[in-house]
């Protein structure tokens, strides 16, 4: 079995709860209950079975659509606890037969993925007031319990069998792919020799040592388990938050789904195409409406009645989506062009507005959303090149996160174009390692970012590229040639090596537990998963369940 | 309660070299007292006090492993053995069959064979567990020292097995060994590892078929570990064997006896009717056969098991009789399983290594078939109709590739409803319970039986059926 995308359908990110097969919510006021009850035959490809709780790309969407779900559909909920539908286990982790039959970059892309919902649940508990628990009432292993390891707190059932384990490097020869080795040690802060312990005993630590260890933060008996997870989560539903204001109904996450043309999928307010001969893609996002900008302008309960119309929610959903798509069904496009469409100062009008209104509950979670995507951006591993060659190019405010995020930004030299800073620029939209976007692009000059907080205003193109911003100003006769033996020059070097320095040259700055996450994924598991002792044919992950045992080459690299 | 190794050795009858090993012994003076604790507790109830006649082994002789006597349980001296061997060892199956086998544990192998052991380990105390108040109600003196026989080497083979644990796997062997005592049978917080040993047995009906179906499996995992790379784990569980197939000796001859009983009183009844009598009609029984064969089923573990190639590939586990094949890497052949697939049955093939649990279930199924085949011959001697056959291996199953799917008895795929409407025709109901409960009353004088049993055709040891096995006066 082959799970590449080629021999298969497209794969398509959204979803809504009448066609979850994996997952249940239920609601209880402050408390909801996500139960994973993972259909063991409904695997996203075929060749394996999600038996005993384990997981695949399809079952992660549907986790990702209940987190976002939760956090705009249902704003009442202050306590989430993740726990298991299936008896005598909690989740058994991605499964293996999947990985072991996926292609790299399947894995890769899988990983990333699992990895940013791991992310999104603890961006719920730290900036929605709504804290994820793991009730683990069975057995969890791997990715299992990097599932609970993102959530703020973690109980397991002490019934002499559950234990909490990560089994990848004794069982599988690979890493734990979701953040176990770092919320483990990081977030967590396990003994690392304990740590190392834990993460070379396959069958893990249970009850009592678990909770010594620090691996979780309580132990129940199985009879009381249920009862006394009811108990935390009601104390913790009952915690004193500082509630944002706001009318706290939830807004519904309508579908937006795009129309499919040849080499194309256009959305209301985005729209991806590709090329596929000169292997690149162009997503280009229309910016705010004069209608859209009013409304944003009447404030918090006119921003929550637009619900998921708003321009700011509607348009980042379809980016995120865009992305998702491209990341797993435009496996060879390296280079992605982002362009712009609209009027910059609108944009700004429009930041400044949706910022006034941040402390209604609705409009925060706009933002957070908007952040979130952006972070997706910069965690997709392709080239990207903004392109501002238009006079109605719009790369100002959040849009110009897109050109700063881009790895060059490219921009006409013409009197009409605009390029602008508004107050979404400084900190609000933080890359996953915490600063922002221009703080990360001037870190050689802190006193500039503060100098061009204080200006917040349009630019043209001279005073964009002398206030850093832009990497290539060119003006209409160079523009042409220029942009296109760039393009091809980039497409044409190597994607591996393209994808490795772009990762080490986007984020500058210190590292936090988040980024460490993805660096090390990108780093090392990535690295494992292509050593013929994971996936060659005598290698560990290869010839799991079959039956020949794994030989590995054991010279230290 | 033991304070010197004088103590120890003298009352651990073993061939390890006890008295050499500070190891050993400093592991055992603080696991024993916990050890009697849990014999008080969990051991047969009341009769601590009672002579019973009961064999012990006292050495690896032929003369020492089966000494007859009056003991006193709690004072029975639960030993340490290894079968012995002549000559060298080797590992018998997988990838390095042929190789010199480990007499300590591989680094590399070391949480497998922990988990093995502790697996094996986790029945032996559960069963006693699960045994402790049937005494109250034995149908005879013979049969009260049949379990009393059973419950005390269970105790020993726990010994055994928390002898590797103490011997070869260091702190954390000590650890599981204290969680060995601590687990208990069908305690909802702390339950033994194994389903079948947390289902009540709390009469004799159960009892044997209990020592028939679930011990046998006892005997193919024994016989599967006397394979095993791990010398020590092979010579320990091959002597166990010795021990077990007492065990089923008491379970296949107990049904039968039962079997035989309900066909006289068929034919003592005007209506054929046994429960008439006072005995113990044949749907039960079969109902009986259904319910504890289909748990035992469960103990072999998934059809199609990774763990079930690991333990062969690296030795650590061999097939039951591992020497009579020729060829021990099994890494080419296939075996072919029927599988539900798209809401029916249908067959595929496995690679042989990841089918061994199978591969020992057949065997398994195949002794089981043997003693229907003789309880089918009693009921023909006694000039009964009636029939007992054993259920599909796809029936009543909680593990494994069947455990979602309903069946019927012959292994049909049938609706979970359809199942759930005939249960109460197929396997062991409260009301069968009750049933049985109601008729179980004690026969404590020797050479009486109760109604619903016949007599065994000898007694122990050379001992006319008649003899005070359990002498319950004081």
């Amino acid at each position: 079995m082959d799970a590449s995308p080629q021999q298969h359908p497209p794969v398509e990110f959204e979803t809504d709860p009448s066609r979850y097969r994996h997952w249940q919510v239920q609601y209880d006021g402050a408390i909801a209950k996500v139960l994973m009850r993972v259909d063991a035959a409904a695997g996203l490809r075929p060749g394996y079975e999600l038996k005993l709780n384990s997981y695949d790309l399809g079952v992660d969407i549907e986790l990702a659509d209940v987190v976002r779900r939760l956090r705009f559909e249902h704003p009442e909920v202050r306590t989430v606890v993740v726990t298991s539908g299936h008896d005598n286990v909690f989740c058994a982790g991605a499964n293996i037969f999947m990985l072991g039959s996926s292609t790299h970059a399947w894995k890769v892309n899988f990983c990333k993925f699992t990895n940013e919902t791991r992310c999104e649940i603890e961006d719920a508990t730290a900036n929605s007031d709504q804290m994820y628990v793991a009730a683990l009432n069975g057995t969890c292993a791997g990715g299992g319990y990097e599932l609970a390891l993102a959530c703020a707190e973690i109980y397991l059932q002490d019934d002499g069998n559950s234990a909490v384990s990560l089994p990848e490097v004794p069982l599988l020869g690979v890493l734990p792919g979701t953040g176990g080795l770092t919320r483990v040690v990081d977030k967590r802060k396990v003994r690392r020799d304990r740590a190392d312990i834990f993460c070379t005993t396959a069958e893990g630590v249970r009850g009592k040592r678990a909770l010594q260890w620090g691996l979780v933060d309580a132990v129940f008996s199985r009879s009381r388990f249920e009862q006394e997870v009811a108990k935390k989560a009601k104390a913790s539903a009952e915690r004193k938050v500082d509630l944002k204001p706001g009318e706290r109904v939830g807004v519904k996450l309508g579908p937006i789904t795009p129309d499919r043309g040849e080499n194309r999928r256009s959305y209301r307010h985005v729209t991806l195409s590709w090329d596929p001969a000169a292997r690149t893609a162009t997503i280009t996002v229309k910016g705010p409406s004069e209608g859209d900008v009013k409304l944003v302008e009447q404030g918090g309960a006119a921003i929550h009645a637009a619900g998921d119309q708003l321009w700011a929610l509607r348009a980042m959903r379809e980016l995120d989506d865009a992305l998702l798509w491209l990341r797993f069904n435009l496996l060879d496009t390296g280079l992605v062009l982002l362009r712009t469409e609209g009027d910059a100062a609108r944009v700004i009008a429009h930041d400044r507005a949706l910022f006034a209104a941040r402390d209604h509950w609705f409009a925060n979670e706009v933002l957070l959303h908007m952040a979130r995507v952006l972070r997706r951006l910069d965690l997709t591993s392709r080239s990207f090149f903004a392109l501002g060659d238009a006079t109605d190019s719009a790369f100002a405010g959040c849009l110009l996160e897109l050109a700063l995020a881009a790895d060059r930004f490219y921009l006409l030299d013409d009197e009409d174009v605009r390029v602008g800073l508004g107050p979404l620029n400084f900190g609000a939209l933080p890359m996953s390692h915490g600063p922002s976007r221009l703080s990360v692009r001037l870190a050689a000059d802190p006193n500039k970012v503060q100098e061009l907080r204080e200006q917040q205003e349009l630019m043209g193109p001279e005073d964009a590229d002398d206030a850093g911003l832009v990497t290539v100003r060119l003006d209409k006769i160079d523009w042409d040639d220029d942009t296109r033996v760039a393009i091809e020059e980039r497409a044409s070097m190597s994607p591996d090596a393209l994808t490795g320095m772009e990762a080490n040259l986007r984020f500058v700055g210190a590292e936090n537990d988040t980024s460490k996450i993805f660096a090390r994924l990108s780093a090392w598991q990535n690295w494992i998963f292509i050593r013929p002792n994971a996936t060659g044919p005598e290698g560990a992950l290869s010839l799991y369940g079959k039956p020949q045992r794994p030989h590995f080459d054991l010279n230290r690299v | 309660m033991v304070s010197n190794t004088v103590d120890l050795n003298a009352k651990i009858p073993n061939n390890v070299g006890l008295s050499d090993d500070v190891k050993l012994q400093r592991a055992l003076e603080k696991w024993l007292p916990s050890y009697l604790e849990w014999w008080n507790d969990m051991g047969p109830s009341d009769f601590a006090q009672k002579n019973v006649y009961l064999r012990t082994a006292v050495s690896v002789d032929n003369d020492g492993w089966a000494h007859y006597d009056y003991v006193k349980m709690p004072d029975y001296r639960w030993g340490i053995f290894l079968n012995p061997r002549q000559e060298e060892s080797l590992i018998r199956c997988g990838d390095d069959a042929g190789k010199a086998a480990w007499h300590e544990v591989p680094g590399e192998h070391r949480n497998a064979l922990r988990r093995i052991i502790v697996t094996q380990a986790d029945t032996e105390p559960a069963s006693v567990e699960q045994q402790r108040l049937l005494g109250h109600t034995a149908p005879s003196l013979y049969d009260m020292r049949n379990l009393f026989q059973v419950n005390v080497e269970e105790g020993r083979h726990l010994w055994a097995m928390v002898y590797l644990l103490h011997k070869y796997f260091g702190r954390d062997g000590r650890d599981e060994a204290d969680m060995l005592l601590e687990r208990r049978s069908g305690d909802p917080d702390k339950p033994r590892i194994l389903g079948a040993f947390n289902q009540p047995c709390d009469h004799w009906l159960s009892f044997f078929a209990f020592t028939m179906f679930t011990d046998r499996d006892g005997k193919y995992q024994l016989a599967a570990l006397a394979q095993s790379g791990f010398d020590p784990l092979a010579r320990t569980t091959e002597f166990m064997l010795t021990e077990e197939a007492h065990h089923l000796f008491v379970g296949e001859t107990g049904m039968d006896r039962i079997v035989k009983r309900s066909a006289e009183l068929q034919r003592l009844d005007p209506n054929g009717d046994v429960r008439n009598q006072g005995g113990i009609d044949f749907d039960l029984i079969q109902r009986t056969i259904n319910y504890w064969y289909t748990y035992s089923l469960d103990l072999f573990g998934g059809e199609i098991s990774s763990n079930a190639a690991d333990f062969f590939a690296t030795g650590l586990k061999g097939r039951y009789r591992e020497d009579k094949y020729e060829e021990h890497r099994a890494l080419g052949g296939t075996y072919r399983l029927p599988v539900v697939e798209d809401g029916r049955l249908s067959e595929r093939d496995v690679p042989m290594r990841n089918a061994m649990n199978e591969v020992l279930r057949d065997a398994y199924v195949h002794d089981c078939e043997r003693a229907l085949r003789k309880w089918n011959r009693t009921l023909e001697e006694a000039g009964s109709p009636t029939r007992l056959a054993l259920p599909s291996r796809r029936f009543h199953r909680h593990q494994g590739i069947y455990a979602d799917h309903a069946f019927d008895p012959t292994g049909n795929l049938i609706t979970k409803d359809q199942f759930e409407q005939r249960r109460h025709e197929w396997v062991l109901t409260p009301s069968d319970n009750d049933y049985l409960l109601s008729i179980m009353k004690a026969s404590h004088e020797p050479g009486k039986f109760a109604n619903w049993i016949a007599p065994p055709t000898r007694g122990i040891e050379g001992q006319p059926i008649d003899f005070e096995y359990v002498q319950l006066r004081d």
